[in-house]
Formats: C-alpha cells, structure tokens, sequence
C-alpha cells in the first residue's frame, strides 16, 4: 500500500497533475551521486559487515551452547543491532569527531593535531555503519551456522579431507545461499538507514535518505514531496534489481549443492 | 514550522503531559448560525465587542493548536495563561511539526473537529497557502508596520529574531563577529543548526554569513564562500547541533536564531554559561506568521487567541521567551513592555535586513546550486 502510493505520486506534480518531471530530478547530478554513494556505502558496509559478522558468529558457534561467551555475544549483537541512530551517531562524535575524546586528548598530551573530518563524510560513514551492521550479521547468520552438523566434519576428516577441503566443499557450499542473503539483508539495512546519517551530518546530503529527508521537510525549498516521491521509487528499483540477482544467485546456489 | 532538532524529548514529554487525554477531539459541531457568524468575523466588533468573543469561544470550550512545542517562544506558559484567562482547554497537536506539515494536517482533517484553528508559519509556507487562511484583525494590528501583515488581516507577523552565535563561555573566547569564528580557537566548535536548503534557522544564518562578509541579501555568494573557509579551516562541524552536543562541547558554538540560543541558556542553565551574540554587521532577521483557518472548528476561540497573542500580555509572554514580538518598538514606546525581558535580549548594532520574497526565491536558488556541491 505506501509502495503504490510511493509509484503513483512519483508520477504527480505538486498539483496533483501527472508529469515526469519528478522522474527528471533524479537525472540531476547531486542526486546521481548520493544514489553512487548511497550504494557504495551499503555494500562496502554489507560485505564487511556480512565477512566479520560471520567470523565472529562461527567464534561463537565452536563455543559451549550455554557458555558465557556464547550468552554475552549474542546478547550484545541483539542490542547493538537495534544501537542505529541519533544515540550511535553521538557516540562516534564525541569519542571521534573533531572536539572528540580521543583528539583532544592527543592534542592536549601529545602535540598531536589529527583531523578527524573524514568521520562525517563517506569513510566516517562506513566505520559507523559497520558497528550496527556487524551484530546484525551475527545475529541473523548463527542460526545457520549452528546447522552445521559436527559428523559432516568428522565425516571428512574420516576420508582423509583437510580443513581447507572440508570448508570448501562441505561448509562452504552448504552456507553460501545463507550468507548470501544476510548480506543482502544487510545492503537494504544500509541503504535505508537515516537517522545515524542525520545526525551525524546535517550539512550534506550526500546519500539518498538524507535526500528524500530534504525533499520532504524543507522549510526553504517548498513543493519538492514528490521528487521525495521519486527518490523513494528509485530505492525500491535499486531493492529490486538486487533481490532479482540474488534469487539468480540462489538458484545457481542450489544447483551446485543439487 | 521550524526545524526541531535543538529541542528534543523533553519538549515531547512536557507537550504530551500538557495534552493529557485531549486527543480523543470531539467532532465538529453542525454549522449553526452563531458559528457561520463566528467563522466569517473579522474583528471582535463584528461579534459585538470583546466580551461577546468571549463568551462565544467559552462556548465552543476549546483550541486547537498544532506545532507550539512548549519551551519554543514560551509557547508553553503562553498556553496555560490562555487556559487559566478563559478557562477554554487548548488542545495541542504535534508540537514538533514543521510549517508544512502544519497545512497539510488542516488540509487532511478539513471538517473535523480535531482540525487545527490556527497556524504559526515560516514565512515562506505561510506565503504559498494564504488561501487556507480567514482574515482577521487583532487588536494592534493597524499599529503593526505594512511590511509585516497582510492588508485584509489574512495573515500577520508574531515574533521574530535576529541571527545569533551562540557559544559556551568556558569554552570559546566571546566571538563578535562571523569573522572571528575563522580563528584555531574555534577549531572543531561551529555548527549551523540545519542544512540551509531544508531548515529556516541554517538558511538565515547564510544570508547573515553573508552580510558580515561584504555580501548582501540579493548576492549571497560571500555567505556560502565563508562556510567553505569555515570547513576547510576544520572549524566547521556538520553534524545537527542538540543539547547533548552542546553539553558534551561539541558543538561549543552554535549559528542560530536569537530566541533558540535563548532557550538553549535556560535549557542548560547550570551545566553549561551559554552566551549569546548577535553578529557585527550582519543583523539578519525574521518572523513567524500567525493566521486563522477558514475552517476553524472553533472559529470564536481562534479569534480569542489571536487577540490574547495581540494582548500586551500576549506580546510580553513571547518576549520572555526570548522571541522580539512583532508590537514590541511600539509597546517600549509606550512603556507597556516588560523592561526586564526586553533588555535581556541580546544586543543589536546595526540596520537589521529582513529577507523579501524575491530575494528568497533567488538566495534559494543559489543554495540548491552550491551548498551541496561546496559542501560534498
């Protein structure tokens, strides 16, 4: 219902009269960036995020089900997943940003002038993401990890098979369909993320949420909730197109495993 | 009507205190005569004097008011001074809407009861919607300057500021100047309340960069070129500047309106010696826009606030907020103002420039144009 509303006022003028002139404004050359960035961001932080959130889960697999350390990770990966927003956005600011803890600190005691600007443009951006993307990826990922059965491995080490041949030809395979999808989950959760980049940079719109955000309740530019409109329809193109090549990826998946 | 960042859950939680259970709205009553006649007045004369308004709006027994948040402009002593005054029950919604979402909340209940009876505006919305608005004239309103009203009374400027620097004295040394803040003190302190293609506050506070640095209201050019030095000396902080990153020092400099810095002082008083300044030679200024919704379900008790917000009273409470109400020259003149409040404000040096709409349309277009591109 809102996905219909989204494809039919994206069509809309501000009188309410069809027009492509909203599909137009996407073709400007701000909002072709903060689209390039928009998906660099997420998939850098999805790729990261899925290969240390799997390490960090299969850590947790090896260890004792109702150990302390299995009990503390995934506690922690189910707060910090949730941890998004003004309030991780502030964390970072005042542990790194420019009058941050640890520069003023270096400043003050060792004469050391860093710059720490690069924490709000695309780089900041990524370091940020990662520490939401990270539990969210142990979180969804340990399930399947956890499927796992140890006779597999004792199976192949039975017939003579290394580690290395046991991951890439028993685990490997048997997991790839599930991290493939974590990941992609993770991509949408970047891509859509907006109250982390709101807060932690309110003069640049250089990803595509904090365009819609500006389209939507400018106070200074009036009439622009349609191109909003639009905006939004490109997200739910950029969405679709990478839920078509993961089914693609699925189903090579699957005939590989068959 | 505003950009909400700097208040944040506080103003939720008092607001919703405030509110209690009034948001179950009673549904508008049927149009009687006395209505029709209440919602097409354009004076307290036309309801046969002050005390008839009175008694019309206590009959209809409630307000409804939307984007007040209580620690903005006083907005919250303001609306229990009108309670405690007619005993009328001010019902008020989203207090942290913006402008736009003001009209388009009285365009989706247009015919409820729970519509919004009146509306304060940024003066660009309040512009591009006079055909939402019933004209009428509050007490004062032929003293109030042209500039600042509507001639038929559709919609009349309330209260105002100047652009100001806000700064923590412990901090910072006291800043005069936009030029100033370009000094190593300031590195990794300044922020802008708001991206200036979307918030009011930030948009103002250009224009006001720009005045102080050769440029003017019609060439705003210079304003975008000093917040680019201002980056590039690694002074300037992008992030959105809230309590918590004033108090955590941040955000120890602060560009924003006069009456917000206000209320950051009183919001931090104790933690923080918030300041306030107004920059040399670069007085740039504001006002908010009052109007009444033609489709007022309460249109007695609409007129009744605008002429309690008109009041003496009305002006003052705003002025206690750190707002400069739109009667205030008039009212020091005749020495009705409240002294106290209005030497606190701070000073002014200099021909203050209010933006006309012309210059903001092309002010506007030039930020659309640069401030992204400048600020990557």
């Amino acid at each position: 219902m809102p996905t219909g509303v989204v494809v039919v006022q994206a069509f809309l003028s501000d009188a309410g009269l069809p027009t492509l002139d909203n599909l137009r404004a996407l073709g400007g050359g701000d909002i072709l960036r903060a689209l390039l960035n928009s998906v660099v961001l997420s998939a850098v932080t999805a790729l990261l995020g899925a290969v240390f959130g799997a390490v960090v889960a299969y850590a947790v697999s090896t260890a004792s089900p109702d150990g302390a350390l299995r009990r503390v990770v995934s506690a922690a990966s189910g707060v910090l997943a949730q941890f998004g927003g003004v309030m991780l956005a502030f964390a970072w600011i005042a542990t790194l940003g420019l009058s941050g803890l640890v520069p003023t600190f270096l400043r003050d005691h060792l004469g050391a002038d860093v710059d720490t600007s690069w924490l709000y443009g695309l780089r900041g951006f990524v370091l940020v993401y990662l520490y939401f993307q990270i539990p969210l990826m142990v979180i969804v990922f340990l399930p399947s990890i956890d499927g796992l059965r140890p006779q597999w491995r004792e199976a192949a080490e039975s017939l003579g098979g290394s580690t290395w041949q046991y991951w890439r030809h028993v685990a490997g395979p048997v997991l790839a369909p599930a991290f493939a999808s974590s990941a992609l989950l993770l991509f949408a959760n970047a891509l859509s993320a907006y109250a982390t980049a709101a807060a932690l940079n309110a003069q640049s719109t250089f990803i595509l949420p904090l365009q819609i955000g500006n389209a939507i309740g400018s106070e200074v530019v009036l009439g622009r909730q349609n191109v909003a409109k639009a905006l939004a329809l490109e997200m739910v193109v950029l969405v679709a197109v990478i839920m078509t090549a993961y089914a693609w990826l699925q189903r090579r998946a699957e005939r590989w495993l068959g | 009507m505003r950009t909400r960042s700097v208040r944040g859950a506080t103003a939720c939680a008092v607001a919703l205190a405030l509110v209690g259970l009034a948001a179950c709205a009673p549904p508008a009553k049927e149009a009687s005569g006395e209505a029709k006649k209440s919602s097409t007045a354009t004076s307290a004369q036309a309801f046969g004097g002050m005390d008839a308004l009175v008694a019309a709006a206590k009959k209809e027994g409630t307000l409804n008011v939307i984007a007040l948040p209580p620690d903005w402009a006083n907005y919250g002593e303001m609306i229990s001074a009108f309670q405690t005054k007619y005993g009328i029950k001010v019902v008020s919604a989203q207090p942290d809407a913006d402008s736009a979402t003001e009209i388009s909340t009285a365009k989706n209940l247009k015919g409820q009861g729970n519509a919004p009876d009146v509306f304060d505006l940024g003066q660009a919305v309040a512009l591009a919607n006079t055909d939402l608005y019933a004209p009428y004239k509050a007490q004062g309103f032929d003293a109030i300057p042209a500039d600042l009203k509507d001639p038929d009374g559709k919609w009349v400027n309330d209260y105002g500021g100047y652009i100001s620097i806000g700064f923590d004295a412990k901090k910072v040394p006291a800043p005069k100047s936009f030029a100033d803040l370009l000094k190593p003190e300031y590195k990794g302190k300044v922020a802008l309340n708001g991206n200036p293609t979307k918030a009011g506050a930030a948009f103002s506070g250009v224009v006001a960069a720009a005045l102080g640095n050769g440029g003017s209201a019609d060439d705003v050019a210079p304003g975008v070129d000093y917040f680019v030095k201002l980056k590039e000396a690694g002074n300037l902080v992008p992030v959105d500047p809230t309590p918590a990153t004033i108090q955590s020092g941040q955000t120890a400099v602060v560009i924003d309106w006069d009456y917000n810095n206000a209320g950051q002082t009183k919001a931090l008083a104790g933690k923080v010696n918030w300041k306030t300044v107004v920059p040399q030679g670069a007085v740039t200024g504001a006002y908010y826009v009052q109007a009444v919704n033609k489709d007022a379900p309460h249109p007695a008790a609409a007129r009744l606030w605008e002429e309690f917000l008109y009041s003496d009273e009305g002006q003052n409470l705003w002025l206690k907020g750190g707002a400069r109400p739109v009667r205030g020259e008039e009212m020091a003149k005749a020495g009705t103002i409240d002294k106290a409040a209005y030497s606190a404000l701070p000073a002014v040096s200099g021909t203050p420039i209010f933006i006309t709409e012309e210059q903001r349309a092309k002010i506007t277009d030039y930020l659309n144009q640069n401030w992204q591109k400048e600020m990557g």
